[in-house]
């Protein structure tokens, strides 16, 4: 990123010398392989330091009205969780169902038409998607509001209320790749000769699927679903931006505006950790439907 | 064996047409085959790949594989026509009264479920009888089946039984609820023989006990002597003849049934000489930290055709390895011609490396598939010899000339070639190297019994023309009678004996010899019942 908080914030018309105090004052004048190490050693003791915005010097007020990147983080946190997880129980479910089924038919009318409208909602952008639902179901048909403004004192009925669309537009984007990866890991299974095999013992076709084929597909099916979740978390800072919903992803990108490093180490650190939790997850999901993993010979 | 002379009819395939879908196209895969089966009577079907055996298997239960279908025919199964059935129907009669062991029981069982599970589940899908009593029949159907450790053998899976125990426990699921017929797709093709002579045993005991009839799919004529009361033999999609199994045996009719045991008849003079054309010498060699080769040492004479046996696991193959510098030796060394040559494939020089070649197993996946029989060829030559232009395409077809093609060949890609073509390509992708040393690991075991004699001719040929010496891997001993000067026995990593091939095979014999050899099946349909019979006393 070119350019640094001191600059950002005094503008084109601030004299060197007001820049250099400002940001000898934050520190931004050190080297920054110390300023890293320093950062890390803090970060491990759970200080994510200070937002650079709203300090005294900076506003010419008596008061350090400086927040924490901790305080600032968590509000925003709990928001963007709050929408993920409800998209995450609509779309998953869906998804799997979706993908079974349309294994189970496949080739059939209903395989296709589910398969194709996946592509295409897979290829849409969020904000496309997001404002397709905008559209359609707030201005055309006024069901749902355009603006999810949820704070703290917000009821939880009201919340399903005002994330709907958020909701609807993440389960879109997720789920067609989610059902998409299902319906070919299982289908991919069904070429086995163990499934065969079942066949001529007399299976019925929902066992085949059910019972011999999803147990092996787990693996597969359980990366697409974290890779996905992991998405939806960060992917929801174009639908936060959507729907203005005050969640971290938008955090990231105001502070991105003004520079406020603090704020956009700490975001990235807790997109960063997601992912590689959730793959950890789906790891080891894949070891435990794997019995030749689990039991050894 | 059971005689026939109820001769209830059991099931009644008239006239079967099947057709499949490939390239694009249709094809003919049955033209019209009859069989008929009485109760408790077993029918051997054997015939080369591509004859339609498997497919007629199958076609007895009424299923026809993904892109195959019955065009004609009628499957009476006591009386029902199968071909009539729907699915659900069909369904009621597979894995109740109709039950199938596949070739592959590795691959045939689900890998997430316990054996057990797996054994009593169609039986448990037909409510047949509770579960608590189907899992005692089966603990007493693994039991019949001398599996080890019958009692909880059940609880394990797939993965953690050897292959022989699977095949034994895909039978004990095919019986489990006691159908009127097992069909047995190639079972044994894929075990060692003397495996494969334990799970013959288990398996003929437990049908003649349930008096259960079957049909018995294979290519390999002595192991369906072993089994069947008659014998029907396909060949492109149509019965070539059928008679009992000792008439088919004694006095096969047709030229191409007397062809199907051929290289069983192919004999070579043995010869040998004290000048080797390579010497290992104490040789030990690990993966990592599993140690597979234990002091083994092996001369190969000059000009003369050596042949490694055992069963999977031997060493065989990674003494193959070894010689290559594939796999570096960790002890003992490599005489080559005289001279000791580096373990490490690049501290070879090219000389060396040109003059040792080796053959692989599977034709398919030793050539690019992306690359014409001209360029698969043409490269050693460019490589060792230098050699370009006419020069080289001259070289190329008087090697094509030599395994027996034609320059018409020169553009094809691998795909388009059958497999014993595929294997006469890689023989003279060998050859262009103009080796001293052509190790053949196992070259012949992927093909028919027809073609394998046309490619062990061809070996044999070539040793003759230009003197080349050959290690021969294999597992068969009818191949190794065919070919071999020397034997060389391994088990377990170690060299059990070498000598020559009559020493070898004939007594007496070390255990594991004796073992071995005994267990390679033989065209007398007494010989496994004989052979119990002495293994028993």
């Amino acid at each position: 990123m070119p350019g640094d908080f001191a600059t950002e914030i005094l503008g084109q018309s601030a004299t060197k010398s007001s820049v250099e105090a400002l940001r000898s004052e934050l520190g931004l004048d050190k080297h920054p392989i110390p300023r890293y190490f320093e950062w890390l050693s803090n970060v491990f003791q759970g200080d994510f330091g200070s937002s650079f915005s709203g300090r005294s010097k900076v506003q010419g007020d008596q008061g350090d009205r400086s927040r924490l990147v901790v305080e600032l983080i968590i509000p925003r946190l709990k928001n963007t969780l709050f929408l993920t997880g409800v998209s995450a129980l609509v779309a998953i479910p869906l998804a799997l169902l979706l993908g079974i089924s349309a294994a189970l038919y496949r080739n059939s009318v209903y395989d296709r038409s589910a398969t194709g409208f996946s592509l295409v909602t897979v290829s849409s952008p969020e904000f496309f998607t997001g404002y397709i639902f905008i559209l359609l179901l707030a201005t055309l048909f006024p069901v749902f509001p355009t603006i999810a403004n949820v704070n703290e004192d917000t009821s939880l009925i009201d919340r399903f209320y005002l994330t709907a669309l958020p909701v609807f537009t993440l389960t879109l984007v997720t789920m067609g790749h989610m059902m998409r990866m299902t319906r070919s890991a299982i289908i991919n299974i069904l070429s086995s000769e163990y499934i065969e095999m079942a066949k001529l013992s007399g299976a019925t076709r929902y066992e085949v699927i059910v019972k011999h084929a999803l147990p092996n597909a787990w693996a597969p099916i359980a990366q697409v679903i974290t890779i996905n979740l992991a998405y939806m978390l960060i992917g929801s800072v174009v639908v936060e931006f959507v729907f203005n919903y005050q969640g971290i992803g938008r955090l990231m990108v105001g502070s991105v505006y003004n520079r406020d490093i603090p704020v956009v180490q700490a975001c990235a650190l807790i997109f960063a950790s997601t992912y590689v939790i959730l793959n950890l997850l789906a790891d080891l999901i894949g070891i435990i439907s794997n019995p030749r993993l689990l039991y050894p010979k | 064996m059971t005689s026939n002379n109820k001769k209830e009819l059991l099931l009644e395939m008239k006239n079967i047409h099947i057709d499949g879908f490939s390239d694009e196209r249709w094809h003919k895969i049955l033209k019209g085959v009859d069989l008929n089966l009485y109760r408790g009577e077993i029918l051997g079907l054997i015939g080369e790949s591509g004859a339609g055996k498997s497919t007629m298997g199958k076609a007895a239960m009424g299923y026809t594989q993904p892109g195959c279908k019955i065009i004609k025919g009628e499957i009476l199964f006591n009386g029902t026509d199968l071909a009539k059935l729907t699915e659900f129907e069909k369904r009621k009669i597979w894995g109740t009264k109709i039950s199938y062991v596949a070739q592959s029981a590795a691959a045939s069982f689900n890998p997430a479920h316990r054996l057990m599970d797996q054994t009593i589940s169609a039986a448990n899908r037909a409510k047949i009888n509770p579960t608590e009593i189907l899992r005692k029949d089966a603990v007493q159907l693994y039991e019949s089946l001398q599996l080890p450790d019958a009692e909880n053998i059940g609880e394990r899976y797939p993965h953690q039984v050897s292959g022989g125990q699977l095949q034994r426990i895909m039978t004990a699921m095919a019986m489990s609820p006691r159908p009127e017929l097992i069909i047995f797709d190639e079972p044994t093709t894929a075990l060692d023989v003397t495996t494969q002579v334990e799970v013959l045993s288990a398996m003929r005991s437990i049908v003649d006990k349930f008096n259960t009839a079957a049909i018995y799919i294979t290519h390999d004529l002595a192991v369906v002597a072993q089994m069947a009361d008659r014998i029907k033999v396909l060949r492109y999609g149509e019965e070539v003849e059928e008679s009992e199994t000792r008439e088919m045996l004694s006095n096969p009719k047709e030229e191409y049934t007397k062809s199907l045991w051929s290289v069983r008849s192919l004999i070579k003079p043995e010869e040998t000489n004290e000048d080797y054309m390579l010497s290992i010498k104490n040789i030990d060699a690990a993966y990592g930290s599993s140690k597979v080769l234990h002091n083994v040492s092996v001369n190969i004479p000059r000009g003369k055709t050596v042949a490694i046996v055992g069963e999977s696991g031997s060493g065989k193959s990674t003494t193959a390895r070894v010689i290559t510098g594939l796999l570096p030796q960790t002890k003992g060394e490599i005489i080559f011609d005289g001279k000791k040559i580096s373990p490490k494939l690049e501290q070879r020089s090219k000389e060396e490396l040109r003059r040792i070649q080796i053959i692989f197993q599977m034709p398919d996946t030793a050539m690019n598939p992306k690359q014409t029989v001209d360029e698969i060829i043409g490269r050693p030559i460019e490589f060792y010899h230098g050699v370009k232009g006419k020069e080289r395409e001259a070289k190329v077809i008087e090697l094509l000339k030599m395994i027996e093609l034609d320059e018409t060949f020169l553009d094809r890609l691998p795909s388009e070639l059958s497999g014993g073509q595929k294997q006469r390509i890689c023989i003279a992708r060998a050859l262009a190297a103009n080796p001293d040393l052509i190790i053949c690991d196992e070259v012949t075991s992927a093909l028919d019994q027809i073609v394998q004699e046309g490619i062990l001719k061809l070996l044999q040929k070539l040793q003759k023309d230009l003197g080349v010496t050959y290690i021969f891997i294999t597992h068969d001993i009818a191949t190794v009678k065919a070919i071999s000067d020397e034997i060389v026995v391994m088990y377990q990593g170690e060299v059990v004996e070498q000598g020559l091939k009559s020493k070898i095979l004939n007594p007496p014999h070390p255990d594991y010899t004796e073992l071995l050899l005994s267990s390679v099946p033989e065209m007398d349909p007494d010989w496994l019942t004989n052979l119990l019979n002495k293994r028993s006393s």
